[in-house]
């Protein structure tokens, strides 16, 4: 053991606190978060204190009255009868639907814009510099107003098409209409009060993943089969088979056939409707978003080292193997995490839809729901944990696919 | 996070409602100037000119309480809101005073803490069709795509009219007029509906307003008028007196032409009580006793506002129909100044 010189012992003076290094730091913080919590302290107070004085309360109810009011995609039962909570959940399923499908083509374009930017071709490359400035560089709201006039200003409207035989697919100013798959003995509903789910589409995806499941059964015997003797014996038509027999069976039991949409009145009428205001917001979105992700994808192809094609080159790859094989798979662990944050991008720009019209959680709950009830902070508040709940599952989502494709080093 | 949110929402109504105080007279004449939440443009009620400056049938009501109150009816700065952001405007103190087509019902009056002095037009929702699609009734619109303003009683009327009727119809809410107009022009609706003398406003805009007809239904009360928040009783006095004021004034004959002779002195006792020849009725309200003479003088009785903005001599071309006074068959009648 060897003894120090103990240091004189004068005890805790408080200008520690101050001139301590070992102190101030901590002192510092607990004087921040005594300010933060008295700044936060007032804040709520004086909320509540100006909420009592307008004479409002702070409750939910409203979420149970009828709403009054119609939405028009509804992707579950809805009507003017039904509560606010229910044109709500509307609204929440309608942003869903968009982010959703705004997300994978984003993705799609971006990473095909990303790559050809890196084209060799000058045409290309350039091409692909000015889709990237051009949609960067202006606001979304402008992109989606600009889609959607289009939209409307260019496409003939429903009553154009009177005395036009009009085929399986119908582009108006109004929307898309393109065929609905129908039944004809149809197996009916399940009536989950909720919700109603078609025994015929649960029918005919169990059909479709037992195929596939017993098709990749089926692959995996002639794998050991070829492991084992090195012989591969022909499985194609099998695994084909598999699943596409007993679908086209069902299809046929069930009476499946094609609807077309029809010009009745003031608008077609049947086939599988796709709005105007969605169409517009997907393109809109998706190009505008695509653009980040190109650059995203670019940065990401640029970080990986030229030696790394200058290998898959030696070894015979060609170039557009060597992108899919070599450079992407590590390209991801760079364009992943910045990917994150431009899917929370596109799913809160969502929230622009009121603008052409498109009923999302924001016109639902925060318009007219806001509007009708007069509860502005009950609807807001509601409002922001939607958005955060999503932003937050995406985000988790997204990490986890993250960790499966960063780099792993042992 | 979720809290830090929460917070930061607390913190964003906190500040906000922190700037609404009671004495809305004193704040008024404090800041010399009157703040009036008015609409984004629609012609005729509220709309900047070729100039810039504001003009309309509420226009004049928010220039009529600044020449009561502060003696000049050009000290008003006018806040467009949508249909979305007036309340909270209000609400909030951002404004003193709502002038925007705004539909007085019982849940604005009661729930959300206002109040309506008045109604200073009687309006109907109704609907506006091009005219080539031949449409001559509301009831023959089954199936149609309507476009509507969002934030507005509208929707409501609406979706009960359909219901009503055994109809089904495709809503399109748009959150401003000028989009929902692009939409309805550009036939991506067949129908516009909004308050009848909205939909007038908005035809006399178009290039060709004889290619759209307004449908002879109106299929709800809108009672429009200028509302204030509660719990400030005096600003909301000298809000709905100044409205009474332009109302009376018509009824007894007294205008920005012949008000300078009448303020000499006349017979009528209540016009002296009117103009504050006779009587305190301004010192009841805070005011002087000139407030009345100057807001006829600078905008007239009810009846010139009418014509001059919205009248039949106006491109907008409304008739007098339920706003005439009540001497002639109308519905504005105003309790006597006394």
């Amino acid at each position: 053991m060897s003894v120090t010189a103990a240091p004189p012992s004068e005890g805790f003076r408080l200008s520690q606190l101050i001139y301590d290094t070992r102190y101030r730091g901590m002192t510092i913080q607990i004087v921040a978060l005594f300010a933060l919590m008295l700044a936060v302290g007032w804040l709520v107070s004086n909320a509540i204190a100006n909420l009592e004085a307008l004479g409002k309360d702070f409750n939910f109810s409203f979420l149970f009255a009828t709403s009054g009011y119609d939405v028009n995609q509804r992707l579950l039962e809805y009507s003017s009868q039904s509560t606010h909570g229910r044109a709500a959940v509307m609204g929440i399923l309608n942003t869903l639907v968009l982010a959703a499908a705004g997300c994978i083509t984003a993705t799609v374009i971006g990473v095909l814009a990303g790559v050809a930017r890196l084209s060799k071709n000058w045409l290309i490359a350039r091409l692909m510099t000015i889709y990237v400035e051009a949609f960067r560089n202006v606001p979304t709201l402008l992109w989606i107003i600009i889609v959607v006039a289009i939209v409307n200003e260019t496409l003939p409207a429903p009553r154009d098409f009177r005395g036009v035989e009009t085929g399986a697919f119908v582009f108006t100013n109004r929307g898309f209409y393109l065929p609905e798959p129908l039944f004809s003995r149809s197996l009916g509903d399940i009536d989950l009060t909720l919700l109603k789910i078609s025994i015929d589409l649960l029918a005919v995806l169990a059909v479709v993943f037992a195929g596939l499941y017993v098709s990749k059964r089926i692959g995996s015997w002639a794998d050991a089969k070829q492991a084992a003797t090195g012989d591969r014996p022909t499985v194609v038509w099998y695994r084909l088979g598999i699943v596409f027999v007993p679908l086209i069976i069902l299809l046929v039991a069930l009476g499946f056939h094609l609807g077309y949409a029809e010009l009745k009145g003031f608008n077609f009428k049947g086939g599988t409707f796709i709005r105007e205001s969605f169409v517009g917001l997907w393109i809109a979105l998706s190009l505008y978003t695509g653009a980040f992700i190109a650059e995203n994808v670019r940065a990401g192809i640029q970080a990986i080292s030229k030696g790394q094609t200058e290998a898959a080159y030696a070894l015979g790859l060609q170039p557009g193997r060597t992108m899919s094989l070599v450079i992407l798979p590590q390209a991801l662990r760079v364009i992943v995490p910045v990917m994150i944050s431009q899917y929370l991008n596109l799913t809160k720009n969502t929230s622009l839809a009121i603008a052409v019209g498109y009923m999302d959680a924001t016109g639902t709950l925060g318009g007219i729901t806001l509007n009708q009830t007069g509860r502005e902070m009950e609807t807001i508040l509601l409002l922001m944990a939607f958005y955060l709940v999503v932003s937050l599952s995406i985000s988790a989502v997204m990490n986890i696919y993250n960790e499966r494709t960063k780099l792993k080093e042992r | 996070m979720r809290t830090s949110v929460f917070f930061g929402t607390v913190a964003a109504a906190g500040l906000a409602a922190g700037l609404a105080s009671a004495a809305t007279l004193d704040d008024v004449k404090a800041a010399g100037e009157l703040k009036c939440g008015v609409s984004t443009g629609l012609v005729g009620f509220a709309a900047p000119d070729a100039s810039g400056e504001w003009a309309g049938f509420d226009v004049s009501v928010c220039r009529a309480v600044a020449a009561a109150v502060l003696g000049d009816p050009s000290a008003v700065k006018f806040v467009p809101t949508t249909g979305k952001t007036r309340f909270t405007a209000l609400a909030s103190g951002e404004v003193d005073m709502l002038a925007r087509n705004t539909t007085w019902t019982f849940s604005r009056d009661v729930d959300l803490g206002f109040e309506f002095v008045g109604v200073n037009y009687y309006d109907g929702q109704g609907f506006m069709v091009p005219a080539e699609l031949g449409v001559s009734s509301a009831t023959e619109l089954d199936g149609a795509t309507v476009c509507i303003q969002t934030g507005t009683t509208t929707e409501l009327n609406l979706a009960d009219f359909f219901r009503a009727n055994g109809m089904s119809y495709e809503p399109v809410p748009i959150e401003t007029n000028a989009e929902a107009q692009q939409k309805y022009l550009a036939n991506a609706c067949d129908v516009y509906t909004t308050d009848a003398s909205g939909l007038a406003a908005t035809r006399a805009t178009f290039e060709d307003p004889a290619a759209h007809v307004v449908l002879p239904e109106i299929v709800s009360k809108e009672p429009l008028g200028p509302l204030v928040r509660h719990g400030d009783n005096q600003w909301g006095d000298i809000v709905r007196w100044t409205l009474n004021a332009l109302i009376t004034a018509e009824e007894l004959g007294v205008s920005s032409a012949n008000v300078d002779e009448m303020k000499g002195g006349t017979n009528n006792p209540e016009i002296n009580r009117l103009l504050g020849t006779e009587g305190t009725l301004g010192a009841m309200l805070g005011l002087d006793a000139d407030w009345a003479y100057r807001v006829i003088k600078t905008q007239g009785n009810y009846g010139e506002i009418f014509e001059t903005n919205i009248g039949e001599a106006t491109p907008i071309g409304l008739a007098r129909g339920l706003n005439a006074k009540w001497t002639d068959g109308g519905l504005l009648y105003s309790p006597p100044f006394r």
